[in-house]
């Protein structure tokens, strides 16, 4: 499905090139459930981007299902954001003048489809996020917990083929950073969905059958062995 | 989709929403009122240059008066050589050409009918009628001898003058009076070139109790009046006669002071000058433009305020409008860097983005029309409502020109002044008094076509403002946008 050949990415601050990742070499198959750990400010979220098409390479490859991200036009970008990656951001992202309902249909809305399908599938889908009771509620009436659930229901309601998910539980407590956690991984088992998380929490990370490890733009891979099981 | 989220985010930043919408409001409101009262000044002018011109006339064509010729005739009361006795009664009724004018062969109606671009020509005879009364002193003129005192009390003298215009009866939409001013009564008929009838102005008719029926005297003749006519504002002609009895009783046989010419076009004005001033080399001939310019007064004054102050505070309140609504959208785009970021991140193309904040702001320029046009109204209102009368006032250089076309003059001073004298001095103190003055109410009509530019402008202001944000928006790059948030 991914394969980046030696991607760096650099940015241009106060005039000088400042390396975010460096010769990043890494492949990821269909159904894959990944872990990006690393400390705050490593390249993780850059990496998550280059993934989903929201930012381009300085140098290297980024291949998905055989297109060179790198090289496609904004438009075709967006077409490709808008099937085929679902994002999950760290503060949830959801646009506060909408409803719950409201903000899962935005996903559906570059999709064309017509508004009575969008609600339907809208509604299916926070059905299946345990999140149907609230779907009329904005999002300043919903809790951390319930908030990112709602953005799980918006990134999954389009049926994408990626599901890439920045520091996901980064603003959560401890209980409900599980269930995020456990509706990740059913909603891609379920959906046959592949998982990207980038984390800096190993609790998570952990629970992954594959982690890549970044420190300053460099990634190694950790692959776990099959007797392992997750925590 | 797009109209639910329109409408939360406007309420979410109602404030900012209603700043921007009462600055457009206030700047399209601005515009509004200006043009009322422009349109409110034009229309004022038509009246004062209907009123010294005639409705539906383009030009006019006059012959100055040489030095010393024309205006008021002599009185000759008392007979040549011999004064009369004291307490002789004496009354003399003259119709003359109207001080400042000259007269002209009628011929010249039908030449000028002729040239090209002419739509319509009418021939006029402006005319003044005086009439003085009394009886004569021991001393002379006004002086009493009932008392054998010299100091005593001179006896009165009754003097009066008014206006007279000779009109064709076969032309009733151009000249000094047309059909359409007549509001009771009727128009001449075709027969009645020469006949004693009449058609008095309605302030005249107020003034001497004068109404359908009544007799009017000119020149020591009585006509029926057979029409009472509304005036514009301003107008001084007192009686209309068929150009055939003002003829007559002039004593100007086949002769007009005026011709009153419309064109077929107004573009046409100038063409047809040329042709006039090439047919009679010694004319004047006058345009509605020529008129214009002449007037002077707090019309005048209004006039210039309309066009000059007027026109730039409306575009400073609108540039400064649009600088307002456009840094505020820009603003808003910048607190919303995250929510746009992540509308990319699912896949909103650019011009989907784009096209949500630009309808943010044309929806925010619709309700700046909808303010401005509401307190645009009520601004013209208010201009109505508190402006005073303006007057206008056509000075002696124009008045010697003889363009005049209905005007004429009333009063005692100048008609006085040619008592005995060289009629030539009389012409010269009449033109010093022939400064027209013209009392005005100003009014401020908002135009259908004002308050769909205002609407417009509105819209482009919100447009200018929603596409500024929208170009901030447009060159969000989603990464970016979304780092932003960390």
């Amino acid at each position: 499905m991914y394969e980046l050949k030696d991607v760096s990415k650099h940015f241009e601050k106060s005039g000088r090139s400042v390396p975010a990742l460096e010769h990043v070499d890494l492949t990821i198959e269909e159904g894959d459930v990944l872990a990006i750990q690393g400390p705050t400010g490593q390249g993780k979220t850059t990496l998550l981007q280059l993934l989903g098409g929201l930012d381009r390479a300085s140098s290297g490859t980024v291949m998905f299902d055989g297109q060179d991200l790198g090289r496609l036009g904004e438009v075709k970008l967006a077409d490709l954001r808008a099937r085929a990656f679902g994002f999950v951001f760290q503060t949830f992202n959801l646009i506060p003048t909408l409803t719950a309902l409201e903000n899962v249909e935005v996903a559906l809305v570059p999709l064309h489809a017509r508004g009575v399908e969008r609600r339907r599938r809208a509604a299916a889908t926070l059905e299946e996020v345990g999140m149907a009771e609230r779907s009329s509620h904005l999002p300043s009436e919903l809790s951390g917990g319930e908030q990112q659930r709602v953005a799980i229901a918006r990134a999954i309601v389009k049926d994408p083929k990626v599901l890439l998910a920045d520091e996901p539980t980064g603003n959560l407590d401890e209980e409900t950073r599980d269930e995020v956690v456990n509706l990740l991984e059913s909603m891609s088992r379920f959906r046959d969905l592949t998982l990207v998380i980038v984390t800096h929490d190993s609790t998570v990370a952990r629970r992954a059958p594959r982690v890549a490890l970044i420190k300053k733009g460099r990634l190694s891979i950790r692959e776990r062995k099959r007797s392992e099981s997750p925590a | 989709m797009l109209f639910t989220y329109l409408a939360r985010e406007l309420r979410r930043r109602s404030k900012q929403a209603a700043v921007v919408a009462l600055g457009l409001g206030i700047g399209v409101a601005l515009v509004v009122t200006v043009s009322a009262a422009s349109a409110g000044v034009k229309t004022a002018q038509a009246t004062v240059l209907h009123s010294l011109y005639g409705v539906g006339t383009d030009m006019s064509v006059t012959q100055t008066a040489a030095a010393g010729s024309g205006g008021p005739q002599r009185f000759s009361l008392g007979g040549s050589g011999t004064a009369p006795a004291a307490g002789t009664p004496f009354a003399r009724d003259v119709l003359s050409a109207s001080a400042g004018s000259a007269t002209f062969s009628s011929s010249k109606v039908a030449e000028i009918e002729k040239l090209k671009g002419v739509n319509a020509a009418s021939g006029g005879l402006l005319l003044d009628d005086r009439n003085i009364s009394g009886t004569f002193g021991s001393f002379g003129l006004g002086a009493s001898s009932s008392s054998g005192s010299s100091s005593s009390t001179p006896p009165p003298i009754s003097f009066n003058s008014f206006s007279v215009a000779g009109v064709q009866v076969a032309t009733k939409s151009v000249g000094p009076l047309t059909a359409s001013e007549v509001t009771s009564g009727r128009w001449f008929t075709a027969d009645e070139n020469s006949s004693a009838v009449a058609i008095v102005s309605s302030s005249y008719a107020k003034q001497q109790s004068l109404k359908l029926g009544s007799s009017v005297t000119v020149a020591a003749t009585n006509l029926d009046v057979i029409g009472i006519a509304s005036l514009p504002s301003g107008s001084t002609t007192d009686v209309f006669l068929p150009l055939g009895e003002a003829q007559k009783l002039s004593d100007l046989p086949g002769e007009v002071t005026t011709v009153y010419v419309s064109a077929k076009s107004a573009s046409e004005v100038s063409a047809v000058v040329a042709s006039i001033h090439k047919l009679m080399p010694n004319a004047t001939v006058t345009t509605s433009a020529d008129l214009a310019s002449e007037v002077t007064g707090s019309l005048s004054s209004a006039s210039s305020l309309a066009t000059n102050l007027g026109k730039w505070l409306s575009i400073a309140a609108l540039l400064v409008a649009f600088s307002v609504a456009a840094l505020l959208m820009v603003a808003a785009v910048s607190r919303r860097v995250r929510e746009f970021g992540t509308l990319k991140a699912l896949g909103w193309r650019t011009r989907r983005v784009v096209g949500q904040v630009m309808s943010e702001g044309l929806v925010q320029g619709l309700l700046g029309g909808v303010v401005g046009v509401g307190l645009g109204i009520g601004g013209a209102a208010l201009v109505s409502g508190v402006a005073p009368s303006l007057t206008a006032t056509v000075g002696p250089s124009f008045a010697t020109g003889g363009g005049f076309g209905g005007s004429g003059v009333r009063g005692t001073g100048a008609s006085l002044g040619g008592l005995g004298g060289p009629s030539g001095e009389g012409v010269r103190r009449n033109v010093a008094d022939l400064t027209h003055s013209v009392a005005v109410h100003l009014t401020a009509p908002v135009e259908g076509h004002t308050l769909l530019l205002a609407i417009l402008l509105a819209i482009a202001g919100g447009i200018v403002a929603g596409s500024l944000g929208a170009w901030r928006a447009a060159r969000l790059r989603p990464a970016n946008a979304l780092r932003k948030v960390e």
